[in-house]
């Protein structure tokens, strides 16, 4: 190896000094913590909600990246976890408004003519769904006859 | 050596060297390879290709999310944003190889050795890469790249600081995210599989990483 230790007369990394070299430890300290927690978001979204982990690369080749770059990388990570949360409390508050006025659809079908709520509506995997209409078709109709039909969905 | 020592199998896999201040700057980060007489090939050998249909069939789309929450692939996500890259854009070898086993419906069998490294990447997650060892000089090492360097003489300079794995000629292969110099051809006969390790890999999955792939090609 120590061919390789004479022939290339390696710089350290341009206007870095000790401090900085801690700063860029605590950074990529950081930079390990928010990528662990958007997986998670990423995951428990799934499928329900499609999460973007994308962070714009700012290198084109892998490098050992300044302090700029690396809270540059920081901040598009937690800005990305920002927006995944927000994303899932919006998802989250409509699916419980959703499975609310699943309820009283249930309840009172007659109230709720031909309203179709999907399996993903709230939150639930597959793709079937609950969808008031008439019992024997017209006739129902014209009676007031209405229920709820529950879609198993597709078989797979 | 010392892995080897320990583990105490044969090829024994080889420790490179990383330039000190890279070291300094990433803890963790190593490269290990072995080397072994090796006939590339078009169509693995049954037991290889059998392998991988088992794979295929344990590897699910729930494996899949998940997966880089499990701490080895969740490492080399961690260390390709540290070195600047997207790991969603340019992925890590174990995410490539979960997306196109969910794309194309299986783990594709492209004949020897890509075969044997696609087992164990699944099964360790370690990134692994394979050189004709006739076309290397000498130990592998990782460092970065200095003024004129190319992949391929006469070739695109990188750019200054490129992270690179390189011989005593020089980089053979940017770390991660690119093409390599010394690839696998129907020439090869003798095979050098590398595994790059970053903070967070465990040395166990290193070797083991190795010796999957030894034994898969020797097979």
């Amino acid at each position: 190896m120590s061919d390789l230790l004479v022939r290339r007369t390696l710089e350290p990394l341009a206007g870095t000094g000790g401090d900085e070299r801690l700063a860029r430890a605590e950074l990529r300290r950081q930079i390990g913590t928010l990528e662990l927690r958007l997986s998670k978001l990423a995951a428990e979204a799934f499928p329900r909600l499609p999460i973007d982990t994308a962070v714009e690369a700012v290198s084109r080749a892998p490098r050992a990246l300044d302090l700029g770059d690396l809270e540059r990388v920081r901040d598009s990570l937690a800005a990305r976890i920002s927006g995944a949360e927000k994303e899932i409390a919006a998802r989250s508050e409509l699916e419980t408004r959703n499975r609310e006025a699943l309820e009283l659809m249930l309840a009172q079908p007659d109230q709720h003519r031909w309203v179709q709520i999907s399996r993903a509506d709230v939150g639930e995997p597959g793709c079937g769904g609950w969808h008031a209409r008439p019992r024997f078709g017209l006739l129902g109709m014209l009676m007031g006859w209405w229920r709820v039909k529950i879609s198993s969905g597709c078989p797979l | 050596m010392e892995a080897a020592g320990r583990i105490g199998w044969e090829p024994a896999p080889e420790q490179g060297w990383v330039a000190p201040h890279l070291t300094e700057e990433f803890p963790g980060l190593g490269i290990a390879w072995v080397t072994l007489d090796c006939k590339a090939t078009r169509r693995s050998p049954e037991p290889v290709r059998r392998r991988l249909r088992d794979l295929s069939d344990r590897f699910y789309g729930s494996h899949a999310i998940h997966l880089r929450e499990r701490p080895v692939p969740w490492a080399y996500r961690v260390f390709f944003r540290q070195i600047g890259l997207d790991p969603d854009r340019t992925r890590t070898p174990v995410e490539q190889l979960a997306l196109d086993r969910l794309r194309e419906g299986a783990f594709k069998s492209t004949g020897i050795p890509q075969d044997a490294l696609d087992i164990a990447v699944v099964e360790t997650g370690v990134a692994l890469r394979a050189f004709d060892a006739e076309r290397l000089d000498g130990p592998l090492c990782i460092h970065d790249s200095g003024p004129g360097e190319a992949i391929v003489e006469g070739g695109e300079e990188l750019p200054q600081g490129t992270l690179v794995v390189a011989d005593r000629r020089g980089p053979v292969m940017p770390l991660f995210g690119g093409e390599g110099a010394a690839p696998v051809t129907a020439e090869t006969r003798r095979v050098t599989v590398a595994a790059v390790q970053v903070k967070g890999v465990p040395q166990i999955s290193v070797d083991e990483a190795l010796w999957m792939s030894a034994a898969a090609l020797e097979s």
